[in-house]
């Protein structure tokens, strides 16, 4: 990769006017430079083959996949971090993205034990437990249930959590990337616990998935009568295999180990079930040897995703466009203020598009860049008040072996030549 | 609301299923789940023992069930291979600076270690064990942690008389007092910190990152003014 001196040539800016000219008459450049060309580019003079001759007829492909081109837009995982991939993860290229709606072939997976195939036919939900009449559904059942509809993010509890010790991983697709965003109709969670009927001793309910490690999680059910949904399409089309196909739990806000997948079994009980999942898993240690437990919000958090380590400037001074993401479990983000030096300075950067309760918003702000060294930070604010803390104002109260829960400023250290760095700063 | 969803409700009603104020009115959907599909597919036990089904089984059963179900990850004394789980050992790490974090010295219910391996283990094999099993394999994890010994026998009678050391070790989320309050005043904007930034932590010098074959993070983005790959 090249970041060199080609760059001045492709320099916008008129200062740079007389200079750019002498060097794309000696032929250094070819098709590229806004700016200027001395001599005429072939790929406007001479007619190109897709101007003249066809191109793919209609019925090459009934489901399509993205140009070859964008085939660095792929879903990646990190082997060392587990044990095994079936029970694993892996990271949405956040870095490539633009908007707010995750393509569901690219949004990140987190399975317990694998990603299971399981048919409509096959597929069976039941309620039990403190309920007047327990019931079992047909997926044929729950598509005849009034239909809702949200956005929202699923971020995973341990979203940037090989961060909490430090820089450790080389792009915001991996230190960020445990996230998707997508719009999803199915039914309120309610509206199935209306049929089966809560009794008044019902206080939680026991979610769990049909698949070997069934993921079971305890909520309580204020939040399952509140905004909690049994989705069945996601982005318009059927769940993806991976994500829960055909039945998903959507928690608004709420840590993605919640957002049980293949959902086979709601149970309700007057207590906590205390599994697996919520007490040796998504706990929260602290200094003190003691463990916070059902910390299901996701707190307001934020990350420049271009430029990045994956994504860095090689188009020289000049005109460059900041963006990135933000949102926030505990409602609408308000503002996203960004740094160009490291915290010292701040300027609020434009929210683009519609800032959603519990769903990911896309921020920019443009800069012209003088092509020194910069320190980007990006810092949330959400409609409660709450302002993205640094990593260092959470580690003082929680210290360095949280995992989970990681919503730290991140620091990306652009160097002259453009390449980006993971760091951390003080 | 339609005629048919009243009369459903009304139904519901009149055969004395809906006790008490409803909290909506049911469309009649789905039917009702027998006992047999119950208890095939609750098998949840909670702290308190609710969901404990009869039965028992000892250490030494345990010993040879996990020799023949387990060993080969998670080692023969619960120690943990390789990077496999640790299940036993770490007591008093929890606030070491790497804390070892196991059944013994982390989990606060047995409950939750009996319910986890009935339905989820063995890895890649799940829920071949018999309730007696689970006992048995319930019974080894906690002598493999020092917390009985070798000739116990755990049975549902018994077994909410054991408590597990760190039964205490947690709190519910406490984040509104402890940090939201102090994150949610008006921040800096302007010379917020003095002097200029000081690089701390480099994630390049630790070279963990899956990379592009030129050394480049993977996934970065393709040079646009290169010429294109011609696939």
């Amino acid at each position: 990769m090249s970041t060199d001196n080609n760059d001045e040539t492709r320099n916008p800016s008129r200062r740079r006017f007389l200079q750019s000219s002498a060097m794309a008459g000696a032929g250094l450049i070819a098709g590229a430079g806004a700016a200027s060309a001395a001599t005429p580019d072939p790929l406007i003079t001479e007619v190109q083959d897709w101007a003249s001759v066809f191109g793919d007829p209609v019925d090459a492909a009934p489901y399509g996949m993205p140009i070859h081109f964008e085939e660095h837009v792929v879903r990646r995982n990190v082997e060392w971090l587990t044990e095994s991939t079936a029970s694993s993860i892996n990271f949405t290229p956040i870095h490539a993205l633009e908007g707010t709606i995750t393509p569901q072939g690219v949004a990140f997976e987190r399975h317990h034990s694998g990603a299971i195939e399981l048919s409509k036919p096959d597929y069976r939900l039941m309620i039990n437990g403190l309920v007047d009449r327990p019931l079992v559904f047909t997926f044929e059942d729950l598509l005849r249930f009034p239909r809702a509809m949200t956005i929202a993010f699923c971020e995973c509890a341990a979203n940037g959590g090989m961060e909490w010790g430090g820089a450790q991983l080389e792009g915001v697709q991996f230190t960020q990337g445990m996230i998707h965003n997508m719009e999803y109709t199915g039914v309120m969670l309610r509206d199935l616990l209306a049929e089966a009927g809560v009794k008044p001793e019902g206080k939680w309910i026991y979610v769990e998935g049909h698949d070997a490690s069934s993921n079971g999680r305890s909520l309580p059910l204020e939040k399952a009568m509140d905004d909690v949904m049994v989705a069945f399409f996601a982005n318009g089309e059927a769940l993806r295999k991976e994500h829960g196909y055909p039945v998903r739990l959507v928690v608004p806000g709420w840590e993605g180990n919640m957002w049980i997948k293949w959902l086979r079994r709601i149970g309700v009980y007057d207590q906590a079930v205390e599994s697996r999942e919520e007490t040796s898993k998504y706990t929260d240690l602290m200094p003190d040897g003691r463990a916070r437990k059902w910390t299901w919000v996701m707190d307001a958090k934020s990350v420049i995703t271009s430029p990045s380590p994956q994504a860095p400037i090689r188009h020289g001074k000049g005109p460059l466009v900041i963006t990135g993401l933000a949102w926030s479990g505990n409602g609408k983000i308000d503002r996203v203020d960004v740094s160009l030096d490291g915290g010292r300075n701040w300027q609020e950067a434009r929210i683009t598009g519609d800032a959603r309760p519990k769903a990911l918003t896309r921020f920019h702000l443009d800069i012209d860049w003088d092509g020194s060294e910069l320190f980007l930070q990006s810092r949330a604010i959400d409609e409660t008040g709450y302002v993205q803390p640094t990593k260092q104002a959470l580690r003082e109260i929680r210290g360095l072996n949280n995992v989970y829960h990681n919503n730290g400023i991140q620091t990306w250290w652009v160097k002259e030549d453009g390449e980006v760095e993971n760091v951390e700063i003080a | 609301m339609s005629k048919s969803r009243n009369s459903a409700f009304a139904a519901l009603l009149a055969a004395g299923l809906v006790a008490g104020p409803a909290l909506a009115e049911p469309l009649g959907i789905g039917r009702e789940a027998l006992p047999e599909e119950i208890a095939a597919w609750d098998v949840a036990v909670l702290p308190d023992g609710t969901g404990l089904r009869e039965g028992s089984g000892d250490v030494e059963t345990g010993d040879e069930l996990f020799a023949e179900h387990c060993a080969s990850c998670h080692g023969d004394f619960a120690e943990g291979l390789d990077s496999w789980p640790s299940l036993a050992g770490g007591a008093g790490s929890l606030n070491d600076p790497r804390p070892v974090k196991t059944i013994g010295s982390y989990w606060p219910y047995l409950s939750t270690v009996y319910d986890y391996v009935h339905r989820s283990m063995p890895f890649g094999n799940a829920q071949v064990l018999s309730v007696d099993d689970t006992y048995a394999i319930t019974a080894f994890l906690l002598y493999s942690n020092g917390l009985v010994e070798d000739d116990f026998v755990l049975t549902h009678e018994n077994f909410t008389d054991i408590a597990m050391p760190n039964a205490e070790g947690f709190y519910p989320d406490d984040r509104p007092e402890t940090e939201y309050v102090q994150f949610s005043t008006e921040p800096c904007m302007t010379d917020c910190i003095p002097g200029a930034p000081e690089i701390t932590k480099r994630a390049a010098e630790l070279k963990v990152t899956p990379t592009e074959e030129d050394g480049t993070p993977a996934g970065t983005l393709p040079v646009i003014s290169a010429a294109a790959d011609a696939g």
